[in-house]
């Protein structure tokens, strides 16, 4: 047997924005196992709902992440709508709808430019996070800020937004039609990318089934499966089908958030046509008493907030469990047998939010 | 409308049972969830999915014996619940495939999701 030696990975890694740790087992240059080790930032921000009113634990359920930051806010106010049997106005609705897919869109084009960070194509880098200002200048517009929005609430939402900027909203993104077209395909056609992406950290569909995968990492091995398709909010009046791409490999995750991008682009001038006129939100009244399940898909993947409360102003219990920590496993069997050179694009080929995960 | 979860109050032996039963039949683990309760107790929520229908199994574990068995046999992927569950709420798993004997997490505390008995915050155990 070959001489075995162990190299950390991380947690302090040029291609890691945030600390998570791989212990490496590699024989010459080939790795035959990664051991993942997480919880060197860990927060305990679910223990706050004991402390916090649980209307005002959106803010803190916002900050467990600053790029899905509104989801998690929303999946949180969905879970207590739930167990309070609140009937959020349809308006609120179409705009979580529109937020959530403006927070998909610039999450999938920061990863498209980390992406090309970590195969070292910075031009590529640079022009995807060039258009993703573009994006972060609408969601500023329309809530006052570009990464915690601060607008999803128990009951609807805090913010409207009036149907000329609905319009010009739809107008800016198809402006970026051309853009997204060029950069989709030099990240899908381009020599250079699929010498690092082609055939490289392969996840079969039966392991992507079995290993518990969500998101981008799942439906870019061929299952098509999709907390959308739990019409939450007001997906269930949307057309909308998931996207899935079989190559089972780092270039088909990468081909599923290329074409996602246009995917909630499409969801997007969708709601701004059929968005009813109305209230935005409604009066809470009482206390939550019971428990509930709550899941949305986030732009990793489906992320869970289990809720219990107890008929006080505290919840008793929240667990979140994020995508990046179901996509763990999965990492694992992808790193298994491939180049230690690779190991960069296929960690972040899961779309890693470490922030998430050390909830 | 409020999405039904069905959940089911199992024993371990149970639990091994459904979730071999589960598995056959094409569920996907969704997730594992502990709870801290009131009397020192801890409530294990094992969350499946199949085509959107969600379902749960519930695994109470009384104080001073908080051990439980791993699923990782059947649902390779539980020993990253399983080895959280451990090193956030201090459960025993018994035979889990991929344990890291309390080093998944790199937390200074020990267990700091376990309340005390005593813990007036404590959650009491789900209706």
């Amino acid at each position: 047997m070959a001489t075995r030696t162990v190299i950390p990975f991380g947690p302090q890694h040029p291609v890691l924005p945030e600390p998570v740790h791989l212990d490496l087992v590699v024989e010459g240059e080939k790795v035959v196992q990664a051991i993942p080790s997480i919880g060197f930032v860990h927060r305990g921000l679910e223990k706050l709902v004991e402390k916090k009113d649980f209307t005002e634990y959106v803010f803190v359920a916002e900050r467990i992440c600053g790029i899905c930051s509104f989801i998690h806010g929303m999946t949180y106010c969905h879970g207590v709508e739930q167990i309070m049997g609140i009937e959020v106005p349809r308006r609120a609705q179409y705009l979580r709808v529109i937020w959530s897919e403006l927070s998909r869109i610039h999450s999938h084009l920061l990863w498209l430019g980390l992406a090309a960070d970590s195969f070292g194509f910075e031009n590529l880098f640079m022009a995807s996070w060039r258009i993703r200002e573009h994006v972060l200048n609408i969601i500023e517009a329309t809530t006052g800020n570009r990464v915690i929005f601060s607008s999803c609430r128990v009951g609807g939402v805090a913010r409207d937004i009036d149907d000329a900027t609905l319009k010009d909203i739809v107008a800016r993104l198809e402006g970026l039609a051309t853009d997204l077209r060029n950069l989709g395909e030099v990240f899908l056609d381009d020599t250079t990318v699929k010498h690092r992406t082609v055939g490289v950290g392969v996840l079969t569909k039966e392991h992507a089934r079995e290993l518990g995968a969500v998101g981008p990492t799942l439906r870019g091995s061929g299952v098509a499966s999709d907390m959308r398709q739990l019409k939450y909010a007001a997906y269930g009046d949307l057309a909308f089908e998931p996207l899935v791409e079989d190559g089972c490999d780092c270039h088909a995750r990468c081909k599923v958030r290329v074409r996602e991008i246009g995917q909630s682009i499409d969801l997007i001038r969708q709601a701004a046509a059929r968005i009813p006129a109305g209230e935005i939100a409604v009066k809470v009244k009482g206390t939550p008493s019971g428990e509930f399940f709550a899941r949305t898909e986030q732009p990793r993947g489906e992320v869970v907030y289990y809720l219990r409360a107890n008929g006080t102003r505290n919840l008793d219990r929240l667990r979140v469990r994020t995508p990046t920590f179901a996509n763990l496993p999965p990492l694992v069997k992808m790193l298994e047998n491939c180049d230690l050179a690779d190991v960069p694009v296929i960690v972040l080929t899961i779309d890693p939010c470490i922030s998430c995960t050390e909830r | 409308m409020i999405e039904p979860q069905p959940t089911e109050v199992v024993t371990p032996q149970r639990l091994m049972e459904l979730v071999a039963v589960l598995h056959a039949d094409g569920h996907r683990l969704v997730q594992i969830g502990a709870t801290s309760l009131a009397d020192g107790g801890v409530e294990l929520n094992y969350s499946f999915d199949k085509d959107g229908r969600f379902s749960n199994l519930r695994l109470p574990l009384a104080a001073g014996n908080l051990t439980a068995p791993s699923i990782t046999g059947v649902y390779f992927c539980a020993f990253a619940y399983e080895n959280e569950i451990h090193d956030l709420f201090g459960v025993d798993v018994k035979g889990n495939k991929l344990d890291f004997k309390g080093n998944f997490y790199r937390i200074a505390e020990k267990t700091p999701f376990l309340r005390k008995p005593a813990d007036p915050q404590a959650s009491p155990p789900a209706s």
